[in-house]
């Protein structure tokens, strides 16, 4: 059968496609019917099938690690990156380190805020900034944020100059791109977990080792950025630059770079995003901060200070989010002939004038300075009192809901998921990608999902599968029709899209506020925060497919008399569907990242061992539960991205 | 260096675009047409052409949309690796030179105006202009005079601040126009230059250039679709077709005599009377007695149209740029340019 379907003439293909996957269809089947009849070794992978990649892995490290010295440099830097944090702790928060000036004023800080969301984008953007400032102070989370963004402030520079230095390389050579291009796809889909283990063995735990995962972590965007830009940079403006006798650095420098600056500063806004989401999540390595304090009431089930930490997060994330947009679109304007020193450089002055201003009365009012404890307000109280009378009222709902999922859906699902011999799994996925693309698919798949089989985690892995299938699959019950709602008119749209964006930019750990607070800690609740994670996307590219239609194909079906419903499903859903699969595709693998993160409220899946693995500094085990994870979002990534090639070039959409 | 050597000369040229152009290339088939080779997947964008350009001439490119003078010039300035044959600038190999000595080259010698202008986005008008003095290294004083000087020459002075977004089309290719004679090229690659000018400003710079031609013996290659314009610049006016050159020759030799049916369709709508001069319509006078008052050979046919109208003689003579006869025209044959054949 395989020898026939390679042979196959051209002709022959479209149709040999369908049947030889319908045949491994068949094959699934028989293998799950007959399972009681099956060896033991096509039940489970068997003892022969499961390497000891861990160890392998390990051994490597340790090499690495030891024996070639590499725990010096990585000390080295880690101490020389510890020196820059001194700094910027001890300016925002006051750490007793050099050069002692710090902390500086609070107020000052909110005025700096605010005049370069000025700078950028006018007055909205300053008031939201400064405010955000406001709020961190007058919550008396003044400590954590700052410690916060201390590293953040030296970890976003490190990553975008490591960006641009590898982006260029990979630009550059065709070779060095073929290394990268599937490293940066694997780091790309790793969970957040998997990077901070290698950084505990090497580096070990604190601020220094969150700044350094979170360096490593925001890098591939800007590595992607890098590149795209670079070669989107029109051929005519480089040949004007070689006719300019530039040399190749003077290329890159003068010509290059600054023409690429849209792309480049995209890459800069994700860099900031990565840095964000990461710096939160490095709390589970002992980074302090808000992710730690965010931590630690959410297990003490404190919803009310939660809340209030989360509201933050969301604030900063917001600010951030919107201040490296709005710079990485600002264009450069020319100013009027015969404008002065002081007009040219207004705003500097400004800002220095009421720094100096807000300086000087900080002295005399202390309040301006630092807000200490006892000063600060809080929301905790009337937010527990709210937030009780919700919960109390929707209990019976949470309650059934919590009840019928566990013990109708899930549970059943996953008892299904496990039962099902690992054969029947990958004959089954086999068949899957054959249909997609073809023998090359097939081979993907069982590539993949084979390799998951020899990490020895095949039970495990079977129920992340089955956390991410099921709540994508909700996710997807609510996002798409609310991406049909969202699409039926242009304003709409644009109110969605913008509400899509901005829970985009919220670092996932905040979406875990509101499902503990509804449901508890259990298996509800992650499958919540992963829908919730996973249904954005999906409206957001539901509403691009279906406002992306061109204009000429609904007029032509108007024109034929159709209704509005039959317009949608005919004419606009066929042609938005490779786009809303693109949100299919991240919507999984935004369930992956989440399903891994949430395993601190108790799952049995890969996350809940990658957690182990984090606390007993195990980084082969934890790899290769990464790896595992990053296969399973790598397969769907192929295959949809397959398909969704395939649907265009039909549609002629490309 | 003589001075009767030519400043660009390319022989057997072949620019292919394609997966493996150079294996192709040896393998090729010396008569296989564009469409053969088109057929294998190559593009053959420009195709066994020998040119040699003279120092001070203005040599103009014409030819339909695709078919290679972008990319002929793009070959002379080595901005693209050709494929095959050789050019030779100033004498020199120029597929042969380093990088520095390339470098050297087009700091000193080359300019180029871009079809779609190529203007940094970053940069005000003044740093645009300035940059090929900036990446000489000259210093910031210097340049900026310079580059107010050219901006002013091309009538954009005011507008040094702007970017080019705030720019509209016709004033970024004077920009772009601007950059190329910041540094005073000897030799000059101009891509449409003045295609998006208005038909004013378009005639001020036509005079620009060949004012400057005519004063510090520029070497320039110039494309154009406008036949109007190539015929007021060119010295000489090359036509390709399909990546070939079919025909370079002076403007009214080729209005004349087109090289090939290709050149005669595309010369079709040409007003000759416009082109043609009366030397080119001259025969030796052969011992025929020629009577009355010469006509000016540099003049064309259409300036003497009242002349060739209301004159009698069957032959007029013709004199050459001192006055003297330099030949003999058939005033039946100039009536004919000037009103086209009888039918
Ligand atoms: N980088 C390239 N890769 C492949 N083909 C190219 C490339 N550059 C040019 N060509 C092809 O070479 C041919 C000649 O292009 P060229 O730009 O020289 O045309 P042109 O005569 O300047 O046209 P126009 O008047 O429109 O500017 C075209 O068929 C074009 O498609
Ligand atoms: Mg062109």
């Amino acid at each position: 059968m395989t020898v026939a379907a390679t042979n196959a003439s051209a002709p022959m293909r479209p149709q040999s496609r369908p049947r030889m996957a319908q045949f491994l269809f068949a094959a699934a089947l028989c293998l799950a019917v007959a399972k009681l009849a099956l060896p033991d070794g096509l039940v489970r992978p068997p003892d022969w099938l499961v390497w000891p990649f861990a160890d392998w892995f390990n051994a490597v490290f340790s090499f690495i690690r030891d024996d070639l010295g590499l725990i010096h440099v990585t000390r080295a830097f880690a101490d020389g990156l510890e020196s820059v944090l001194d700094v910027t702790a001890n300016l925002l928060y006051g750490k007793n380190r050099w050069p002692r000036l710090g902390p500086i004023p609070w107020s000052v800080i909110a005025i700096t805020a605010a005049m370069i969301g000025y700078a950028i984008n006018g007055w909205r953007l300053a008031a939201f900034a400064g405010l955000t400032f406001v709020w961190i102070a007058a919550m008396g989370q003044w400590q954590w944020a700052m410690e916060t963004l201390s590293v953040i402030i030296v970890a976003a520079p490190v990553s975008v100059f490591l960006g641009l230095l590898l982006g260029t390389m990979g630009w550059k050579s065709a070779r060095f791109r073929l290394v990268l291009n599937p490293l940066l796809n694997v780091a790309q889909s790793l969970p957040h977990f998997a990077y901070m283990i290698p950084v505990v063995v090497f580096i070990g735990v604190g601020a220094k080792a969150g700044a350094i995962v979170t360096i490593i972590f925001s890098v591939p965007p800007m590595i992607r950025m890098t590149m795209l830009g670079l070669q989107k940079v029109p051929s005519e403006v480089v040949e004007a630059g070689h006719m300019a006798g530039a040399t190749r650095w003077q290329l890159l420098r003068h010509v290059r770079l600054p023409t690429a600056r849209t792309e480049l500063l995209v890459g800069v806004n994700q860099v900031i995003m990565q840095c964000l989401a990461m710096v939160v999540l490095a709390s589970f390595i002992g980074m302090p901060g808000l992710g730690q304090k965010l931590l630690q009431l959410l297990q003490a089930l404190k919803i009310g200070r939660s809340i209030e930490i989360g509201i933050t997060i969301v604030l900063l994330a917001i600010m951030l989010d919107r201040c490296s947009k709005a710079w990485a679109v600002k264009q450069p304007v020319h100013l009027e002939k015969g404008t002065s020193w002081l007009m040219r450089h207004k705003l500097l002055v400004i800002w220095a004038a009421l720094v100096a201003v807000f300086w000087a009365l900080s002295l005399v009012f202390p309040i301006l300075h630092e807000i200490g404890r006892r000063d600060a307000l809080s929301l905790a109280a009337p937010l527990d009192a709210i937030m009780d009378w919700i919960i109390g009222t929707l209990d019976p709902v949470t309650q059934w809901l919590r009840w019928f999922l566990i013990v109708w859906v899930l549970i059943p699902l996953r008892d299904g998921m496990l039962w099902l011999p690992f054969s029947a799994v990958l004959v089954f996925l086999m068949a899957v990608g054959w249909a997609i693309g073809g023998k090359r698919s097939a081979l993907v798949c069982l590539g993949y999902f084979g390799l998951i089989a020899m990490s020895g985690w095949w039970d495990r892995a079977m129920i992340t599968v089955y956390t991410v299938t099921f709540a994508v699959f909700i996710a997807t019950l609510i996002g798409f029709p609310l991406g049909i709602w969202g699409s039926r008119s242009k304003a709409r749209a644009q109110a969605v899209l913008l509400v899509c964006d901005t829970l985009q930019t919220f670092p996932s750990f905040i979406y875990l506020i509101p499902v503990i607070m509804l449901f508890g800690v259990n298996d509800v609740a992650v499958v919540g925060a992963v829908v919730l994670f996973a249904a954005v996307p999906l409206v957001r590219y539901t509403i691009e497919g279906l406002r992306g239609v061109p204009e000429a194909q609904i007029e032509a079906a108007d024109m034929s008399g159709a209704t509005r419903r039959q317009t949608l499903w005919s004419v606009r859903l066929p042609l938005a569907l490779p786009t809303i699969m693109v949100g299919v595709n991240q919507s999984v693998m935004f369930s992956l990242f989440m399903v891994i993160i949430a395993a601190f409220i108790g799952t049995q899946d890969l996350g809940q061992e990658m957690q182990r693995a984090l606390s007993s500094s195990d980084v082969g085990k934890g790899l290769v539960l990464g790896l595992a994870v990053s296969f399973m979002g790598l397969m769907v990534d192929h295959l949809i991205t397959v398909w969704a090639n395939r649907r265009r070039r039909a549609l002629g959409l490309s | 260096m003589s001075p009767s050597q030519p400043v660009i000369s390319c022989r057997n040229v072949w620019k292919l675009f394609g997966p493996r152009p150079e294996s192709y290339l040896a393998g090729l088939d010396p008569a296989a047409g564009f469409d053969a080779i088109r057929a294998d997947g190559y593009v053959p964008a420009v195709r066994d052409v020998s040119l040699d350009i003279a120092r001070g001439e203005m040599l103009v490119i014409m030819g339909l949309s695709g078919s290679g003078k972008s990319t002929l010039v793009r070959c002379m300035s080595r901005l693209i690796e050709i494929t095959g044959g050789e050019i030779d600038v100033d004498g020199r190999v120029i597929g042969a030179l380093s990088e520095r000595e390339l470098i050297d080259l087009r700091r000193n010698k080359m300019g180029m105006v871009f079809q779609n202008f190529g203007l940094l986005p970053h940069r005000t008008v003044l740093d645009n202009v300035a940059f090929p003095l900036e990446m000489r290294g000259q210093d910031i004083h210097a340049r900026r005079a310079r580059a107010l000087e050219v901006i002013e020459l091309v009538g954009l002075a005011g507008r040094e601040d702007y970017f080019p977004r705030e720019l509209s089309g016709g004033q970024q290719q004077r920009v772009g126009i601007a950059r190329s004679l910041a540094i005073e090229p000897d030799i000059w690659f101009l891509d449409e230059p003045f295609s998006a000018l208005d038909p004013l400003i378009r005639r001020e710079m036509q005079d620009e250039f060949l004012r400057l031609q005519a004063m510090l013996g520029k070497t320039i290659v110039f494309i154009t679709h406008d036949f109007d314009e190539a015929l007021r610049l060119a010295d000489r006016i090359a036509i390709m077709k399909d990546g070939a050159v079919e025909q370079c020759d002076r403007p009214d030799r080729i209005v004349m005599n087109p090289a090939t049916d290709y050149v005669a369709k595309f010369i079709e709508d040409v007003e000759k009377a416009r082109v043609v001069h009366a030397r080119a319509l001259a025969q030796p006078v052969d011992g025929q007695t020629l009577t009355g008052a010469p006509v000016d050979g540099s003049k064309t046919i259409s300036q003497l149209a009242r002349l060739l109208v209301n004159d009698d003689r069957a032959i007029l003579p013709v004199s050459g740029p001192d006055g003297r006869v330099i030949g003999a025209m058939d005033r039946q044959q100039a009536l004919d340019v000037l009103l086209g054949a009888a039918q």
